[in-house]
């Protein structure tokens, strides 16, 4: 049913789209192209994409809304595209079901890391219950990290966030959602408490806490593992 | 050498050459002059608009009554006629010349026939002639025709010589303004003639003209009257004419009449006069009314407000002063004026008394006036014992509840008086009902204090004075002291009546200067539209128990319906026309004026000293009394003046931005083309070249490089102006989030990472430091900018050190430097928009620092920047935050 390679653009700049065709061309991805939310969906009905760059700024309708109406049925990864300055816009498409954002500009070469990332986890999780990061060793099933071969001591609730984490290694999180998932509902506004778990985590885990590999920052909007 | 007769006067040339301006914005008037009906003046005008029509001028007749002659009916024919407009006025329709058409035609002239006429009730204004004026406003010229018996200034001596009253009168001023006057003359013979040939009425008609009104004499008396009109015009514009051109002459000016009028009908007739004399002195002439504590009936009020129009309407600047002595107050006046003549009427005299006064008033007149003339003007026989001087006679204005109170009083005091007559002898009593009138006095007006009096004295006659209880009394020394009681009693109740009436005056007069006092102290602590209006409509309110709406005017000097806030009047359609004639004409419109008197509102301009700020208008208006237009015209100009103040200051505002605003883009003009420029240019070169020509993979590698780093120039400039377009409006709010510090500064840390190799980052954050509520993003680019500018500015390899920690409430940020630090004297520019230092390198826009105090003062925080003691630049930045210790957390979870 699905084509295995091809990934949709809706962005209505031309320069775009042809930037990110040459692009994905040359990385072995074939194109489908839509300038507007409307044409968009009917692409993503009939060329059945692997993947979908979707623009948050398009001119018949709202981003958020093309990226509702797609959810409804589409289930692949959905990357959104967006100018700087509105974290407010890039939390609500994370929130209502995006994978990933990159805001104009950006690197073609971090777009490209990104769509890896996001086909690849679209995949299904890997059965293996050990997640291997480098010098880092995750066992989901026993709850036991190692650094280089030495066991990590920690907390149930660091385990928890360093697990989530790392099953969507690549993507970015927003701090509500990793906020639900570890403490459950009604605690989305307790930011203080991932703070403090974060910074307690990298010193347990990153080889320079001050310069983190692995617990990455995405600003104002998450945390990202790895890449 | 001294030549104060042929200089001409700096301020009549002044005044004559902003008439000149005047003048050409507006129509010129012509006027064709006759004696009387019937000399052709309608023929004259339409021969004359018949040439101008040949010589290709747009003229029309506006409205033209042939009186059904054939010869001025031939004539109409050809010229374009606008339609009259009818209106019904009770069951008869009566037509009146379509104003707005006319107006809205716009021709060069239009002829309108007879200037004195009164228009029929519903039309806009009251007179033709003001409907001329609205015409010659817009600049449209007018050919007009005027009777001699029209004119104000004469209709009395024509109405004496014909015995004819004239109903119809015109303002000298209408005349006297006209840009021409043409004399249409005829002798009485051929006049004659032409009346009994019928070409003027109808033969029946012409009989009974010729009997009444047609009299030889009469048109020969017309007939001097209205050359010598003519003449006097000729005299005076040579005059003027000799003035402007600074030729010598035997000046006639200088001369500066005053006339002094009083409440009485008498003061009409006075005017006129002076009128005349000024008019052919060719001199300046006012009015002045002295205002004493005479207590006016509403006959006298009345009239004194119709002399007051008369004088405006004569043209006479008129002035109300205040002064019990009315020698002094007109000599004081005329001193200060710099009168030359003073007019003053001839009191009648009816009696010793009022002859003893008139003396004393001529004499005085005479004694204080010094070298002013002084003319005494005889009154006129008609209006003989019209109106009677007032000395004792009362003002039985007091209701009857005060005569019912002064009666009641003085039975109760009697009584008393009455068991007590036994121990203090029926003579003291005497003095306690004295005592009593007088108290009265104090409180109550002359007609009860006259009753008082009376009933007193008869009550002491018939109950008191032995023998009792009959009107006789027994020993003459009783009859002189009740005769002399009843004297002190009335003398002594009117004296202090008349002081309290004084009284009253000045209280009056007190609570308004007091209430104009608070209206200004009030306005003058309001600012904006909004305030002013609203104050002034509450005054208005307060003070005349009137609803008012006010309506301003626009930027563009309109009136376009901008009601003020705050009003309980609703405004019609027909109210903002109304409203708009108003401010356009800058004279009173509405309820009680001369102008739309069917309207219910009244509309006043609010006149400043550059034109109308807008327009107040009053629901159910009052007939204002003369003090009460003197107040409400002061409490208007006060309000205006607060209006033309505010516009001042917004337009100042306007024009502060607006030379803030061009020296800002320029600025920004200069600073960002050449930012945007110099990438764009690389980009364009390194791209071109590319494509040209097939380099060896290393220049390629070079050239690549350079498109890199100029497009995240171009970038970083497109932050920043994003940056600086969101402070500057105003939209930046704070996300306030949990932060941890070490995190904000790793995040920063990284995003400069390839700034930053050069350098050494050296970051100082306390083990202990507690999460911090700040703005992750705002932070993260204020940091940034910091460290970015540290590392443009700092000498390779040196330390940048970047401090952060909790200090009492507020988190302290501290970037240091080894850079050559600042120019004492620029440090307090380095945070001005497009502020370069005098030595930075080429590059920048100037951005970068402005944005991060904006994004400091947006979470409230202060930053400040200084030199450091060896060498490099520092910045503080202290922002106020609320805290959260990071170890509680652990330990409950552990």
């Amino acid at each position: 049913m699905t084509n295995t390679d091809t990934i949709l653009i809706i962005d209505d700049e031309v320069q775009i789209r042809r930037l990110l065709e040459i692009t994905l061309s040359a990385n072995g991805y074939k194109i489908a192209e839509a300038s507007t939310g409307k044409d968009g969906l009917i692409h993503a009905a009939t060329t059945h994409p692997v993947l979908i760059i979707l623009d948050l700024g398009l001119p018949d309708a709202d981003g958020i809304e093309i990226l509702k109406k797609l959810r409804e049925w589409y289930l692949k990864p959905i990357i959104i595209l967006s100018v700087r300055n509105s974290e407010e816009d890039i939390i609500r498409a994370l929130d209502h079901g995006a994978n990933d954002y990159l805001t104009k500009p950006f690197r073609t070469g971090e777009l490209l890391a990104r769509i890896r990332v996001a086909i690849r986890q679209s995949q299904g999780p890997s059965d293996d219950p050990v997640l291997i990061f480098g010098t880092l060793t995750i066992d989901l099933a026993s709850h036991i990290v190692r650094k280089k071969n030495e066991i990590l001591k920690l907390t149930s609730t660091e385990f928890s966030l360093l697990a989530l984490l790392a099953k969507n290694e690549g993507r970015v999180l927003t701090h509500q959602f990793i906020l639900k998932e570890i403490w459950g509902m009604g605690y989305q506004e307790q930011t203080q408490y991932l703070r403090v778990f974060m910074a307690q985590l990298r010193k347990k885990v990153e080889d320079d806490p001050a310069k983190p590999t692995l617990l990455n920052t995405e600003s104002g909007i998450g945390y990202r593992f790895g890449g | 050498m001294d030549f104060p007769d042929n200089r001409p006067n700096p301020d009549e040339l002044l005044a004559s050459i902003i008439d000149d301006e005047e003048k050409s914005k507006r129509g010129k008037l012509k006027i064709f002059f006759g004696m009387c009906a019937g000399v052709g003046k309608t023929y004259t005008m339409l021969q004359a608009a018949r040439v101008e029509k040949i010589k290709g001028c747009d003229i029309i007749i506006g409205y033209i009554e042939t009186h059904k002659r054939k010869e001025t009916e031939a004539l109409v024919e050809g010229l374009e006629v606008i339609k009259r407009n009818r209106y019904q006025y009770k069951s008869t329709s009566v037509e009146e010349m379509d104003l707005d058409s006319i107006i809205a035609r716009n021709p060069q002239i239009v002829l309108v026939d007879e200037l004195a006429h009164t228009n029929a009730p519903g039309s806009r204004h009251l007179k033709r002639y003001q409907d001329v004026q609205e015409l010659l406003e817009n600049g449209i010229n007018v050919y007009t025709t005027v009777n001699v018996q029209h004119l104000e200034s004469r209709s009395e001596t024509v109405t004496q010589i014909t015995g004819i009253t004239v109903r119809e009168t015109l303002p000298d001023e209408v005349f006297e303004n006209a840009d021409e006057v043409e004399l249409v003359d005829l002798s009485p013979d051929e006049l004659l003639q032409r009346l009994s040939d019928g070409k003027v009425y109808t033969p029946e008609r012409s009989r009974e003209a010729i009997m009444n009104f047609f009299r030889k004499g009469n048109i020969t008396a017309l007939r001097e009257m209205a050359l010598r009109i003519v003449a006097e015009r000729v005299d005076k514009q040579l005059h003027v004419y000799m003035q402007q051109k600074q030729i010598r002459g035997p000046w006639k000016s200088g001369s500066h009449l005053l006339v002094a009028i009083n409440y009485k009908v008498e003061s009409m007739r006075l005017m006129r006069w002076a009128k005349n004399l000024a008019y052919s002195m060719g001199a300046n002439i006012q009015a002045v009314y002295v205002e004493t504590a005479h207590h006016l009936s509403s006959k006298e009020d009345e009239q004194l407000n119709k002399n007051i129009n008369l004088a405006k309407q004569l043209g006479i600047k008129f002035r109300i002063v205040t002064n019990n002595d009315v020698v002094s107050a007109i000599v004081d006046f005329a001193q200060k004026e710099n009168v030359s003549h003073i007019i003053v009427g001839k009191p009648r005299v009816r009696n010793l008394f009022a002859m003893l006064r008139l003396g004393n008033f001529v004499n005085r007149l005479i004694r204080y006036s010094g070298n002013i003339d002084v003319y005494i003007l005889g009154s006129d026989s008609q209006s003989k014992g019209r109106y009677r001087e007032r000395f004792f006679v009362p003002s039985f204005t007091s209701n009857l509840r005060e005569y019912l109170t002064v009666i009641l009083l003085i039975f109760i005091t009697s009584v008393i008086c009455y068991v007590v007559k036994d121990y203090i002898g029926y003579q003291i009593v005497s003095f306690g009902l004295l005592f009593l009138v007088s108290i009265l006095a104090i409180f109550f007006g002359s007609g009860p204090i006259l009753l008082a009096a009376a009933l007193s004295a008869l009550i002491w006659d018939y109950f008191f004075i032995p023998p009792q209880f009959t009107l006789h009394v027994g020993k003459p020394e009783d009859l002189l002291m009740l005769i002399m009681f009843f004297i002190i009693a009335l003398l002594n109740g009117i004296l202090t009546s008349r002081v309290r009436r004084q009284e009253q005056k000045i209280r009056i007069r007190e609570e308004r200067t007091h209430a104009l006092y608070q209206l200004t102290k009030e306005l003058n602590t309001a600012s904006g539209m909004e305030e002013v209006s609203h104050i002034a409509m509450k005054y208005v309110q307060k003070y005349f128990n009137l609803d008012s709406a006010i309506i301003l005017k626009n930027d563009l000097n309109l009136l376009e319906g901008q009601v003020q806030q705050g009003t309980v009047i609703n405004l019609s359609e027909n109210d903002f026309s109304v409203a708009n004639w108003v401010f356009r004409n800058s004279t009173p419109a509405g309820k009680y004026t001369n102008t739309l008197p069917s309207n219910t509102n009244t509309f006043y301009p609010m006149a400043g000293n550059k034109g109308n700020m807008g327009v107040i208008a009053v629901k159910h208006p009052i007939i204002f009394t003369q003090g009460e237009e003197q107040f409400w015209e002061a409490c208007l100009s006060q309000i205006s003046g607060k209006f033309e103040r505010e516009f001042l200051r917004n337009a100042a505002k306007n024009t502060y931005i607006l030379s803030e605003s061009e020296k800002l883009y320029k600025t920004l003009f200069n600073s960002i083309s050449h930012e945007l420029r110099i990438p764009v240019a690389t980009v364009l070169g390194a791209s071109d070249t590319l494509l040209s020509q097939s380099y060896p993979e290393e220049t390629r590698q070079k050239l690549y490089t350079e498109i890199n780093i100029a497009s995240i120039r171009l970038n970083r400039l497109i932050d920043n102006l994003l940056n600086m377009s969101r402070l500057e409006s105003g939209h930046i709010k704070p996300r306030l989030d949990w932060c941890d510090v070490h995190d904000l500064a790793n995040t920063v840390a990284e995003t400069l990472k390839s700034e930053l190799i050069p350098f050494k980052l050296s970051t100082i954050i306390p083990t202990d430091m507690p999460l911090v509520m700040i703005d992750f993003g705002l932070i993260e680019q204020v940091l940034h900018n910091l460290i970015l500018n540290a590392t443009q500015i700092a000498p390779v390899g040196s330390v940048i050190r970047l401090k952060i920690f909790y200090d009492n409430g507020f988190l302290n940020i501290q970037l240091m430097d080894r850079g050559p630090g600042f120019n004492p004297s620029e440090l307090n520019f380095v945070f001005d928009k497009f502020y370069r230092g005098k030595d930075a390198k080429a590059g920048g826009t100037g951005l970068g620092l402005s944005i991060v105090k904006g994004f400091v003062a947006a979470q409230e925080g202060t930053i400040i920047a200084e030199n450091r003691v060896n060498g490099g630049a520092k910045f503080i930045l202290k922002i106020p935050v609320k805290i959260q210790d990071l170890n509680q957390h652990l330990k409950t979870e552990d």
